[in-house]
């Protein structure tokens, strides 16, 4: 409490707060002397210039928290402080009004604006604290009286990283390893090292990295994974490896975390406790309910089975998905499209089979810019979006497939991709 | 080096540092299937961000091939780390000091 103390008086006054801090518990304090002061903490899904732009068109007073002194991001910046121990006096443990707006988070919107969405702190809490439940980390019969230990290999920025790692450290009283182990030998260096019980909060990416790099991996007491579906065979891997349970969480950056299922065992997801799907006329589904603040569409084809059960058959069509970076095709082809020199042009999402080794695929794009070259084109781009989705390969060709309506039939993409793309060997 | 290694499944050794780049270049050209051919990898060109534009799951991707092929498990907190993804050259150089086959 005396860190949070420290970092609340050294926020300048303006009421929005991007939190860049890579360590988890900077973060953390960061986060939480925020809320002391009664700052919103803006969390979008990327930090490209063109969002930082965005970012201070929706709050002038936008500034910038960091604890790199590398930090190049265009906003004032205020540094973490040093943290020089326990303050005499301390502070008690604030009481936050569950109404305070604790968080924006953003989608990447399909027209160029950034979408926000409001978090207030009780909603927040609800959701973590049925999360936590699900989880089984409020009492641990195994180990009682005793708080488990989170290792995190997700940024705490996103959504998933701030929910399961931060948020659940603050509500269940656990530990949080400030690190964010990386290679599959770091992240095992940093389970070793954690108290048990520990938890490892992961995603599929670094679950089939730490299988692939065939080292020993530590016991850990409870596995989960989020930001992409695992199938039913990784994740019986995943829980033989490591002898224990894995649960992976579903849900999206508007409603939260909302479901969660023991995939080894069932396909089947489980919604939280209060929270509702109803299937609309489009066939599109519709979460509320529980900490869900509004009826909000899920962006993925639900199938609702029994009860508060579900089955996911894949995201909407336009959605792109890499690596738990979340954006959509009208977006990405907005971007393109806006660069000086492009005449025409379309990302394009291959199928699976052009999935590397941890388990990812890459976008594509076809471009019509007869004066741009690739790397110019490939500039402008990281400009404006998440490097995850430059495109891999970026294709000139003269003109796209387009029928008499000026739209390009998903057939036409297909066969253009099948004559431009080769399968990874 | 484990003693139980069959000397015929070692692959063979480059005979200089220059063979060595270019094998470590086909394995990231072919790991992560890029549009260029391990010829046009500047030696000295950053991997990471501009240059060859490779973002973390590449850099992911490309330390499960080293430990495959040259048995070496990367660490990020060595100091090496930010080094050896440096450029092509970095990485070999880091490759060639530490690998176990």
């Amino acid at each position: 409490m005396s860190d949070v103390a420290r970092v609340a008086a050294a926020l300048p006054a303006g009421q929005h707060v991007l939190n860049v801090c890579s360590d988890r518990y900077r973060f953390t304090v960061g986060f939480a002397a925020g809320l002391v002061r009664g700052k919103v903490s803006l969390l979008p899904s990327t930090h490209t210039p063109e969002v930082i732009r965005q970012l201070t068109l929706f709050a002038p007073d936008v500034f910038c928290l960091t604890d790199d002194s590398k930090c190049d991001i265009d906003l004032p910046r205020t540094y973490f402080p040093e943290l020089t121990g326990v303050v005499a006096g301390g502070l008690a443990v604030p009481a936050i009004d569950t109404e305070q707006l604790a968080a924006y988070v953003f989608t990447s919107g399909s027209t160029g604006t950034p979408l926000p969405y409001k978090k207030t702190w009780g909603r927040l809490l609800r959701c973590v604290h049925d999360g936590a439940s699900r989880l089984g980390l409020l009492d641990g019969p195994a180990h009682p009286g005793r708080s488990h230990t989170i290792v995190g290999t997700v940024p705490p920025q996103h959504m998933y990283g701030f929910e399961s790692s931060v948020l659940l450290g603050l509500q269940t009283g656990s530990a949080l390893c400030a690190e964010r182990p990386f290679y599959p030998a770091d992240i095992c260096s940093v389970l070793a090292a954690a108290p048990r019980p520990r938890v490892l909060i992961s995603t599929p990416v670094h679950l089939r990295a730490l299988l692939a790099a065939g080292i020993p991996l530590p016991e850990t007491d409870l596995i989960v994974s989020a930001t992409a579906p695992l199938s039913h065979e990784l994740a019986r891997e995943v829980e033989a490896a490591f002898g224990t349970r894995l649960l992976e969480i579903y849900g999206s950056t508007e409603t939260g975390q909302i479901a969660t299922r023991r995939t080894a065992e069932t396909a089947e997801w489980q919604l939280w406790p209060g929270v509702t799907l109803t299937l609309k006329e489009d066939g599109q589904a519709w979460a509320q309910g529980g900490h869900v603040e509004q009826p909000t569409p899920m962006c993925d084809v639900l199938e609702l089975t029994e009860g508060d059960r579900f089955l996911l058959h894949g995201r909407m069509a336009d959605l792109v998905n890499i690596a738990g970076k979340r954006s959509s095709l009208a977006y990405l082809n907005h971007q393109l499209i806006s660069i000086r020199g492009v005449v025409d042009g379309t990302f394009f999402f291959p199928d699976e089979s052009h999935a590397s080794s941890t388990g990812v695929t890459r976008v594509a794009a076809f471009v019509v810019a007869p004066d741009l070259d690739a790397t110019t084109l490939t500039e402008a781009l990281r400009r404006r979006i998440d490097p995850v989705f430059l495109p891999r390969p970026l294709i000139f060709v003269d003109k796209l497939p387009r029928n008499g309506t000026g739209k390009l039939p998903q057939e036409a993409l297909r066969e253009l991709a099948a004559r431009h793309l080769r399968p990874p060997t | 080096m484990p003693d139980n290694a069959s000397p015929v499944r070692q692959p063979a050794p480059p005979a200089s540092s220059k063979d060595l780049e270019r094998e470590v270049a086909d394995l990231i050209v072919q790991a992560l299937n890029l549009d260029v051919t391990a010829a046009e990898i500047t030696p000295d060109a950053p991997l990471y961000g501009e240059g060859l534009g490779l973002d973390s799951i590449d850099i992911l991707e490309i330390a499960l091939v080293v430990s495959k092929q040259y048995g070496i498990q990367l660490r990020a907190d060595s100091e090496e780390n930010e080094h050896i993804f440096r450029s092509l050259r970095h990485l070999s150089d880091y490759i060639a000091a530490h690998r176990t086959k």
